[in-house]
């Protein structure tokens, strides 16, 4: 993001005369900031007003001050579901980020027969809906007509439940990984292809191999991309819904409604009405978020420097 | 950082590095194919079992097909299940394309556009916000905007998913990026001399220059609204107003339901179709979208 502050300076400066600064730029940006302030800055205006009130069926409406965030902070349904999506980030992410570093590079260096079929199969899976992908691993993993069920069959193995409680976190890792290791591997490839030629010839000159170039050369290019992509998986692994609410119908006891902060904050409003204290979970579960988002990106930075 | 700044004078256009001699490796592509199974073995599997009818699902392997080829009788009949709802699904779906990927990508290209190319009072104050907003749990938005919503009368309406679509904060970021460099201030400002408005310029002279970057972020919006499910599910519950996306759930759901017709069948076939477009649009626009994300990754 700081990249992107040394482009606002700098362009200032690299105006042309006939468009320095004046309003007329606003008649470009006014469009989408008004949209923008009525899809987010209204909406998260208004949950840290619902946050500070609590509606009781007796009673009506009252403010409570911080007395929802000190009753989230204490919840023990909301900690489980924070523990949930930890394991996930701790677990997950690290092994999708390395697969799509380890792909990414292998189809930069050149030396796959049929580079492009490579590059495009390991995306395509982005291209398929979130409901689509849970559906069609859920069918496999199903011990009934599922692939897992088969092979248990006709290989007379005995293999687990990938939708027991035990499995089934590794099981929405699978799912999540399987949509998404060919997106990030997508960013860091475009990474790796705008690093200047020259440096490849010479490290060429003073004989330097493959993994040397890689690690003196390939990592370091990474960085920036590396960065963007830890940063857009945490951010999706706290956000975790869509996989466990679909899977839900094929376990319903080992899938709880507490299961990730998400799908309590949604149960919350709409199996419970409990609107305030709904807003209050996504507020701390926001702010949980920018915060280990904004360390990551810290973190980031002072390693580059 | 001075990495990004020097960076920054390097010509945007993707430059196909000198073909460097490769010695191609027969073990290096076994492997990578392991990854390769991974990715395509879900659609592998999709595609097998959308040829079975609800039987040969339940007796037969998973990665074979079963005796009868009834592709296109399933097709058939997920078309016409239900009154043909799948139908209305699919236009339901192509409406929230249209005009929500559309519109976002609209807005996300003239904002874009605005911010590399104009100076204006408030620009940081614009690009804090945008960026401190894509931090933000878009699933944590949706509650409020549901009440919102709802207090305005467009739950239930197209326009609960159409207007929340309207706005891509990854989409104005890679259109702004783009622009920085996709058009050239002398252009602009050659048009400036030349009598036209800023609006005449932008349409004229900036919009051809745009359109990989335009065509990247249309791709992902369409993909994301395409894709939307947490949206439609917190706003919808008139299954006629339902995307693909919804519809296949409760389709799915229906079986776990008392009394409710399991139709798996319809399920895995009503996928396939729901994908079938998307992978096409990534596959036939290929070009264009790679060049657009390559030009976006250069100044991260």
């Amino acid at each position: 993001m700081t990249a992107t502050d040394v482009n606002v300076n700098k362009s200032s400066r690299e105006y042309p005369v006939a468009l320095k600064r004046s309003w007329a730029g606003w008649r470009f940006v006014a469009p989408f900031m008004a949209v923008f302030a009525l899809v987010f800055l209204a909406p998260i205006a208004y949950s840290i007003y619902l946050s500070l009130f609590r509606t009781q069926l007796i009673g009506g409406t009252t403010f409570v001050g911080a007395g929802n965030y000190v009753k989230a902070l204490s919840d023990p349904r909301f900690w489980a579901a924070f523990g949930n999506v930890a394991i996930f980030l701790v677990v997950q992410v690290p092994i999708m980020l390395f697969l799509a570093l380890l792909v990414a590079l292998v189809i930069d260096s050149g030396r796959l027969y049929g580079t492009s079929f490579f590059r495009i199969s390991v995306f395509l899976p982005y291209a398929v809906p979130a409901v689509v992908a849970t559906l069609m691993w859920g069918f496999m993993y199903g011990t009934r007509f599922g692939l897992i069920g088969n092979l248990n069959e006709r290989l007379g193995l005995s293999l687990p439940d990938p939708l027991s409680a035990d499995l089934m976190l590794a099981s929405i890792g699978n799912i999540v990984t399987w949509e998404f290791v060919g997106y990030n591997m997508l960013i860091l490839y475009s990474a790796l292809r705008v690093v200047n030629p020259s440096l490849y010839e010479a490290a060429q000159i003073d004989g330097a191999g493959q993994l040397r170039v890689i690690w003196a050369i390939k990592l370091p290019a990474l960085r920036g991309a590396l960065l963007i992509a830890t940063i857009f998986s945490i951010i999706g692994s706290f956000q975790l819904f869509n996989e466990p609410s679909i899977l839900r119908v094929l376990a319903p006891n080992v899938i709880t409604t507490y299961f990730t902060p998400n799908l309590y904050a949604y149960s919350l409003s709409f199996s419970g009405q409990q609107y305030d204290y709904s807003a209050t979970v996504a507020i701390v579960m926001g702010v949980i978020t920018m915060i280990i988002a904004y360390v990551v990106q810290l973190r980031g930075m002072r390693k580059g420097a | 950082m001075t990495a990004t700044a020097r960076r920054r004078h390097k010509p945007l256009v993707v430059r196909r590095r000198p073909a460097r001699r490769h010695r191609r490796s027969v073990t290096l592509t076994l492997l990578t194919s392991i990854m390769l199974v991974y990715t395509l073995l879900p659609l592998a599997w999709l595609l097998i079992n959308a040829s079975k009818t609800q039987e040969g699902l339940f007796g037969s392997f998973g990665l074979w097909f079963a005796g009868d080829f009834a592709l296109f009788s399933n097709i058939a009949d997920t078309l016409t299940y239900d009154g043909g709802i799948f139908t209305r699904w699919l236009l339901n779906t192509l409406l929230y394309v249209i005009l929500g990927a559309g519109g976002a990508t609209a807005l996300a290209t003239i904002a874009g556009y605005g911010l590399a190319k104009f100076d204006f009072p408030g620009k940081k104050a614009v690009f804090a916000v945008v960026i401190g907003a894509v931090a933000v749990p878009g699933t944590a938005l949706a509650v409020p905007t549901f009440l919102m919503f709802a207090g305005l009368g467009l739950t239930d309406t197209p326009w609960a998913i159409i207007i929340p679509s309207l706005i891509s904060p990854f989409g104005l970021y890679l259109m702004w990026i783009y622009a920085a460099d996709a058009v050239p201030d002398e252009i602009i400002e050659s048009a400036r001399v030349d009598g036209a408005r800023e609006f005449q310029t932008f349409f004229r002279v900036s919009l051809p220059l745009l359109s990989p970057g335009i065509v990247t972020v249309l791709l992902f919006t369409v993909v994301a609204t395409w894709n939307n499910y947490f949206l439609p599910l917190v706003m919808l519950r008139d299954p006629d107003w339902y995307p693909l996306t919804l519809g296949l759930d409760s389709w799915n759901a229906q079986a776990a339901t008392a009394g409710g017709e399991a139709v798996f069948n319809l399920v895995i076939t009503g996928s396939l179709l729901t994908i079938v477009p998307l992978i096409a649009a990534f596959l036939l626009l290929q070009r264009y979208w790679q060049s657009g994300l390559a030009a976006g990754s250069v100044k991260e």
